[in-house]
């Protein structure tokens, strides 16, 4: 086999971060804020070169949508083992309000100008948690879905592929071309080495515009408001299970 | 402006007359307690050369601010970029991967944590990229360093002593074929190098030291024998730089001298061995080790810079280096700092958080403010150097002895801020302090950098000092009468125009302090020239002065101007910033005028000759006089 593995890696603000809301509430504070790759799309791309050092794949695109430093999640993608870059520039109040529609859209279309094989994803990113991104493509391409993949084995012309689901392990066997999305215990991802860091520089990134996809990034919703969860109020302690449910009815809950 | 000077000079003949007069060409009369005269082969009779360097000009009392404003950018986008996505990995890697209390507690650095630096590329991030290096410039250097520095020190000087000074000097110095033979092993850590110079008699006096290297009889090798003390990676470094003496003789006089020589000295050549780790206060997991050459064969091949170039190749290669030191110490400071602010705003006594209390204040914004002059150095020194300036040894040494006392003083504040649990081994910082303490003693000691900066400024001063005789005594007017009205002003007591102009207006009082500070230290050093001549060189209580003021004087000046960018750009840190350098500025204006007075008041020299009276005593009695006051 000799797949073409696209791989969307998303720009999130880093895990490791504080968040803290606008005082305007519009939104999150992103400037200034440290980012990094989205964890599970980590997970994908590393995957993703595990298969060419396998010799499943033959050559890994890695695709991101958004400002200009989304470039530098690209270089990190690259430095890990992608050979080629694409990224479509959306910013401003368009970023604000993109959703997983429009990338779902820029990734079928791509994966059919670029003869895509294989399409892996994180299963979610860790500032929305939508979870919806790898299911639209699918739908989009009519291609068959392995969500939440938790190993993945290529085998004449098809993938077998373990989810983690609800109940606990379902493998199933998906034809490709299909898209995977990456669960958190599909691999560990190898850190960028410098020397790597440094060769992946002069790996080309393409940049395009979203329309060049064909696809329209006004916005379809208008955020209101963004508050912080409300602060957790103290509990309270009872000595049994009948002061439990006086409590409980007291407080209106039962 | 040129009119009242000339004002000044029809006015105040008198004046210049008295002035010139400080500057007859007669010798002084010698000091009073009638020392040696200084032999050494320095002399102040330097021809005076322009220099760039801010530290160089400030010992005629003149601010030449080329390489300190603006802030210099050592990095183009391209660079910031590629820097952006080169600290995160090696940050990753030091928070997952190294484990800095057990290499402490093993004392050494386990195989998979070296392997694992192997593959991250951190053995030859400055080597260049055609031999398999990372092809960083020191900007770039200095930014992952300061990360390193603030995990893990012994992994540092582990690095550090390979690619900073271990193999520099075949980066600096070597031929193609040099470069070609050796460079590609060491930068993928594949061999590990090793800087050789100190020995059991030579340690600052690096021109003493006795390893010698003979050339063989059929002139195709140089025979080395000697051995070295405290080599960093001297356990198991292959590739060694190593400094001995070689007979040179001078085709003139037909004189024969020793000379030092610098040998890149592989230890498959045989007859090199080395002794056991040795067991240190800290930086325990980089080994330290003894290095015997007994006949070995170097070929003439592998002479470093040219025979007899050994001392300036030495000296070059720390100086290239010394900037990292910095860096790393400021990674090392800011992780001290947040374990100290951790605790300050959890711990409540008294009923109160103990960061409401003034002490507790006072402690961290001084740590704020040590942090905030070293890291301002470190990347002032590393940008001018990218920028191509050759002329930053002052401002390089000046960062080392800065940085390692500053790093000290941050981390054990630290301690003492977390009290009981700063002293426990759990806490971490406690092997940081244990870390620290090397700092302030290898790679030049503070000691002989403070003494390294005093003497080449006055050299420098002493050779202008020196024109200026000539011109009087030439009766080079146009010279004369430029420097008696520099005279005239000081004595009527007008500055001359603010010569940190370029500071932002919101710190305009603290520039305009420190650079009458400037003037007044050209002052001072040319009266101790005027009084003392060439005896200068040995009066080290006087020295150390200078340098301290010069030091506080430096200091200013890079704060200043990193605050002046922070304002102008109007960064979020900016207001902030504005503090650190201001409250700096302001403590520093008064340690300057304490040393610089110092060197002049009487009863401050009288203290220094009764210090050296006690200390000869002292010495003579092998132990402290005084007995207990019970007299049992």
């Amino acid at each position: 086999m000799s797949l073409r593995i696209l791989v969307g890696c998303k720009r999130v603000i880093d895990y490791a971060v504080k968040i803290r809301v606008k005082p305007d509430k519009s939104g999150v504070i992103t400037e200034g804020v440290k980012h990094s790759m989205n964890p599970f799309d980590e997970i994908a791309i590393e995957e993703a070169v595990r298969m060419k050092e396998k010799k499943i794949a033959k050559e890994i695109v890695a695709f991101s949508c958004g400002p200009t430093q989304c470039q530098e999640t690209l270089r990190t993608a690259l430095a890990m083992g992608a050979d080629r870059g694409i990224h479509v520039e959306v910013s401003g109040p368009e970023y604000e309000t993109l959703q997983p529609l429009h990338i779902s859209k820029m990734l079928a279309k791509l994966a059919k100008d670029e003869q895509i094989d294989l399409i892996i994803v994180g299963k979610q990113a860790i500032d929305d948690d939508c979870n919806q991104t790898a299911q639209m493509t699918a739908a989009l391409l009519d291609w068959p879905q392995a969500t939440s993949a938790s190993k993945i084995e290529a085998k004449d012309g098809s993938l077998q592929v373990v989810r983690e689901i609800d109940g606990g392990l379902e493998t199933i066997k998906v034809k490709l071309p299909s898209v995977v999305s990456a669960d958190l215990r599909l691999n560990e991802p190898r850190y960028a080495t410098l020397p790597n860091i440094m060769k992946a520089k002069k790996k080309p990134i393409k940049k395009l515009a979203p329309k060049d996809l064909g696809v329209d990034v006004s916005p379809r919703i208008q955020v209101v408001t963004v508050e912080e969860p409300p602060v957790r109020q103290a509990g309270a302690k009872v000595e049994n299970v009948d002061a439990v449910v006086e409590k409980l009815k007291a407080l209106g809950h039962a | 402006m040129l009119r009242s000077g000339r004002n000044l000079q029809v006015l105040s003949k008198n004046v210049v007359r008295e002035n010139l007069r400080l500057l007859s060409s007669t010798p002084q009369p010698s000091p009073k307690d009638g020392t040696k005269k200084v032999a050494t082969g320095r002399t102040l009779d330097k021809k005076p050369v322009k220099s760039s360097s801010f530290v160089m000009n400030l010992f005629i009392g003149s601010s030449n601010t080329a390489q300190v404003f603006p802030f210099p950018d050592g990095l183009n986008t391209e660079q910031k970029e590629t820097l952006g996505v080169l600290v995160d990995p090696v940050q990753k890697f030091f928070e997952e991967v190294n484990d800095a209390a057990i290499n402490d507690s093993q004392s050494a650095v386990p195989e998979a944590t070296i392997q694992g630096l192997r593959e991250l590329g951190a053995f030859g991030l400055q080597a260049p990229v055609e031999y398999n290096g990372v092809g960083l410039n020191n900007t770039q250097y200095a930014r992952l360093v300061e990360t390193v520095g603030g995990f893990d020190l012994g992994v540092g000087i582990f690095l550090g002593a390979h690619q900073s000074i271990g193999f520099k000097g075949i980066t600096l110095f070597g031929t193609e074929e040099q470069k070609k033979k050796y460079l590609p092993k060491v930068a993928t850590g594949e061999q590990f190098a090793a800087f050789c110079l100190t020995e059991p008699s030579s340690g600052s006096d690096a021109n003493s030291i006795r390893t010698r290297a003979v050339l063989s009889p059929d002139g195709k090798h140089f025979i080395l024998n000697g051995s070295k003390i405290w080599i960093s990676n001297g356990g198991f470094a292959e590739v060694m730089t190593v400094f001995a003496q070689t007979p040179i003789t001078d085709p003139s006089t037909g004189e024969t001298k020793d000379k030092v020589t610098a040998f890149i000295v592989e230890r498959k050549f045989g007859g090199v061995t080395s002794g056991p780790p040795e067991k240190k206060m800290g930086i325990k997991c980089s080994n330290t080790a003894e290095v015997y050459y007994d006949n070995v064969p170097v070929p003439i091949e592998n002479v470093l810079g040219g025979v007899g170039q050994g001392f300036k190749v030495a000296m070059n290669i720390l100086n290239n280096g010394r900037f990292g030191m910095a860096a790393a110490l400021s990674g090392t400071m800011k992780a001290s700092t947040k374990a100290a602010i951790q605790h300050a705003t959890a711990r409540v006594q008294f009923g109160r958080r103990i960061d409401s209390y003034g002490a507790i204040q006072e402690k961290l914004a001084r740590m704020a403010m040590l942090h905030y002059v070293t890291e301002s150095m470190a990347y002032m020194i590393s940008s001018n150097m990218d920028k191509g300036s050759t002329d930053f040894q002052l401002e390089a040494a000046i960062s080392k002895v800065f940085a390692s006392e500053a790093a000290w003083n941050v981390t054990d504040e630290a301690i003492q801020i977390l009290g009981g649990n700063g002293f426990m081994s759990a806490n971490g910082l406690e092997k940081v302090l244990r870390d620290l303490r090397i700092f302030r003693i290898f790679e030049g000691t503070n000691d002989i950098l403070r003494l390294f900066v005093a003497l080449t400024g006055l050299q420098f001063a002493g050779g202008h000092l020196k024109q200026l005789q000539k011109a009087v005594k030439s009766g080079n007017v146009g010279v004369i009468l430029g420097e008696a009205a520099k005279r005239a002003k000081r004595t009527v007591g007008l500055r001359q125009s603010n010569s940190l102009s370029e500071v932002h207006p919101k710190l305009a009082l603290q520039a305009q302090l420190t650079s009458k500070a400037v003037e007044g230290f050209g002052i001072t050093v040319e009266s101790l020239l005027i009084k003392h001549g060439k005896n200068i060189l040995d009066e080290q209580f006087l020295l150390n002065r200078v340098a301290a003021a010069a030091i506080d004087i430096y200091a200013n000046v890079v704060v200043l101007s990193r605050a002046t960018r922070a304002l102008n750009m109007n960064i979020s840190s900016a207001n902030h910033e504005e503090m650190l350098a201001r409250v700096w500025c302001n403590e520093a204006l008064d340690r300057i005028q304490l040393n610089l007075t110092a060197v002049k008041s009487q009863s401050q020299l009288s203290n220094f000759s009764t210090m050296s009276q006690i200390a000869k005593e002292m010495c003579e009695h092998g132990g402290l006089i005084q007995q207990n006051p019970l007299g049992i």
